[in-house]
């Protein structure tokens, strides 16, 4: 069984990792800058969901009803749907840096307060959306149906598996060459490995932060699309819960703080408990998730590749 | 002309009065050194002049126009850089890559100045040139004050801001520390420098301040005071 299983598994975890790599680098990023664990990051990818359902709505797609469009106008269409959850997450996640954390820094807050008002700034964002869209999830509306284009030792690989997992990849190498490669990126490192010398070198901290939340925010916004294409029944209040926790644990594997870890994270995670619920059953899923997270840490407490962003690389 | 002037200056941490009114001057083109025990409030002046610290009350001018509203991150812009004590070398970043990020408010990165800039960098320190590839938290102590002051160069700063240079050093390093900084000096850059090696900053210093528990105690052309009785017997361990 788990060996009959096991290359759909490995591709159906690859493609479901991706989505937790992506809202993973959100996690590191800003942990990377300022040691916060930004736990309101789930409802920023929640608010990117929303955004692409209400894009889907809004262009005239009906719950249950398959779409009657030519594939270039679906594909145009899921291009805008992800651009205005980026755009929306991205601009959430500046909003929630204002309003949340900012006002903590000027005042030189302890890391607890920070990490409190990010819990309850994720259930306030949570909760406005119960009270908008009540508890039910929004009906499912599926733009893109699954369809086998190859097979990998005869396990079938998904239209959209290939699109996610190449445009998660593209992303992440995105990210990757602007934190190493541009002159601001580098800005975003320096104040990672040290805050008060980056100041004295001219990078403006406030500046570096306020990138870092929206570039987070904008890779989870298009992991909220991915995911939607893949569980488009997923827009619920509570969507971003175990999504986030997920994502979080994926950063922690990897090595929080570091870009590369986030991937290796989310893909190992993403596989890993596929493996796991094809050998134990559906309810051992997340068992096995944490186990594993849990077992690492136990051997390599910095993750598997270590903390970067902000130490040195070793 | 002075280029940056500090008048009646006071700054605390919480409850703490860490300067208390701190008058100084530093002519353009000058070495100004700053002596003082350890609590004295040397680093704490420092960081007030590059921004990392907020004054209470008092005036802070550069180059004749009002500091104390300054951003830290645009004083940098104005010239004034500072090399932090503890050298503040970003442990993750290659030589290379540190001395790019002092020259990050330059925007003539890609330009044969830069590259120039860089290379002077190496000439001044051939130790990083031996190691440039190699990333900032894996040098000796002695290379990191090396890197932090060359780094600092590429910004071309107007007013060098040194926070002891010579601490935790080998002593062939420390002179090499202080012939360097005599020859930045020379090309045109001022320098203030803090140092608990008094007899070296004293000796290199056009101009030399005393402070004692946030307060200037003594001033005076650095000669003059590395000849005083009292400045002997309090801080160079001779008597």
């Amino acid at each position: 069984m788990f060996l009959d299983r096991f290359w759909a598994n490995t591709i159906n975890g690859l493609a479901y990792g991706s989505i937790y790599a992506l809202i993973a680098i959100g996690y590191t990023l800003v942990y990377g800058v300022l040691q916060l664990i930004n736990f309101a990051h789930s409802e920023i990818f929640v608010i990117g969901v929303f955004g692409v359902y209400f894009t889907f709505l809004a262009l005239g797609f009906q719950p249950g009803a398959a779409p009657n469009l030519p594939i270039g106008g679906i594909i145009a269409d899921l291009l805008l749907a992800g651009v205005v959850g980026m755009v929306l997450a991205g601009a959430a996640a500046v909003v929630l840096e204002r309003v949340a954390y900012r006002p903590l820094r000027r005042r030189n807050a302890p890391r607890l307060a920070f990490l409190i008002t990010a819990i309850g700034a994720s259930f306030v964002v949570q909760q406005l959306f119960r009270i908008f869209r009540g508890s039910n999830p929004e009906g499912t509306i599926r733009l893109l149906q699954p369809e086998p284009v190859f097979r990998v030792f005869d396990a079938p690989v998904t239209n959209l598996q290939i699109i996610i997992v190449l445009a998660s990849i593209a992303m992440f190498f995105a990210a990757d060459g602007f934190v190493n490669r541009t002159r601001l990126g580098r800005g975003v490192r320096a104040v990672a490995q040290d805050p008060a010398t980056a100041t004295l070198m001219g990078v403006n901290r406030e500046r570096v932060i306020v990138i870092t939340f929206l570039l987070g925010g904008v890779l989870a916004g298009a992991a909220a699309l991915f995911y939607l294409m893949t569980i488009p029944q997923g827009a619920v209040f509570n969507g971003g819960f175990l999504l986030g926790i997920k994502a979080f644990a994926a950063a922690v594997l990897g090595g929080i703080g570091n870009l590369r870890g986030a991937l290796l994270g989310g893909l190992i995670l993403g596989v890993v408990e596929n493996y796991g619920q094809s050998l134990f059953g559906g309810d051992w899923r997340d068992v096995v998730a944490f186990v594993l997270l849990v077992g690492v840490l136990m051997f390599r407490p910095t993750g598997i590749l270590g903390e970067s962003l902000g130490k040195a690389r070793v | 002309m002075s280029l940056l002037e500090l008048s009646d200056v006071n700054v605390a941490y919480g409850r703490i009065q860490a300067l208390r009114g701190i008058t100084l001057s530093v002519q353009e083109g000058q070495i100004v050194s700053l002596i003082g025990a350890n609590g004295a409030g040397k680093t704490t002046t420092m960081k007030t002049i590059s921004g990392l610290l907020g004054l209470q009350s008092g005036r802070m001018t550069f180059d004749g126009e009002d500091l104390t509203k300054v951003r830290a991150d645009l004083r940098v812009r104005r010239g004034i850089c500072q090399v932090p004590e503890g050298r503040g070398i970003f442990p993750g970043m290659t030589v290379l890559e540190n001395l790019d990020m002092g020259g990050f408010v330059r925007s003539d990165r890609r330009s044969p100045e830069f590259a120039a800039d860089l290379e002077r960098a190496f000439t001044l320190f051939p130790r990083l040139a031996e190691r440039r590839t190699q990333v900032g938290g894996t040098l000796s102590g002695g290379e990191q004050q090396m890197l932090a002051i060359g780094r600092a160069l590429m910004a071309r700063p107007r007013l060098l801001l040194l926070d002891e240079p010579s601490m935790g050093l080998a002593p062939q390093f420390i002179a090499q520390i202080f012939r360097v900084i005599e020859e930045i000096n020379a090309e045109g850059v001022t320098v203030l420098l803090v140092e608990q090696n008094a007899t070296q900053a004293l000796g290199l210093a056009h101009q030399a301040y005393v402070l004692e528990t946030g307060e200037v105690t003594r001033s005076g052309p650095g000669s003059e005071l590395l000849a005083d009785p009292s400045i002997q017997d309090a801080y160079l361990g001779v008597s």
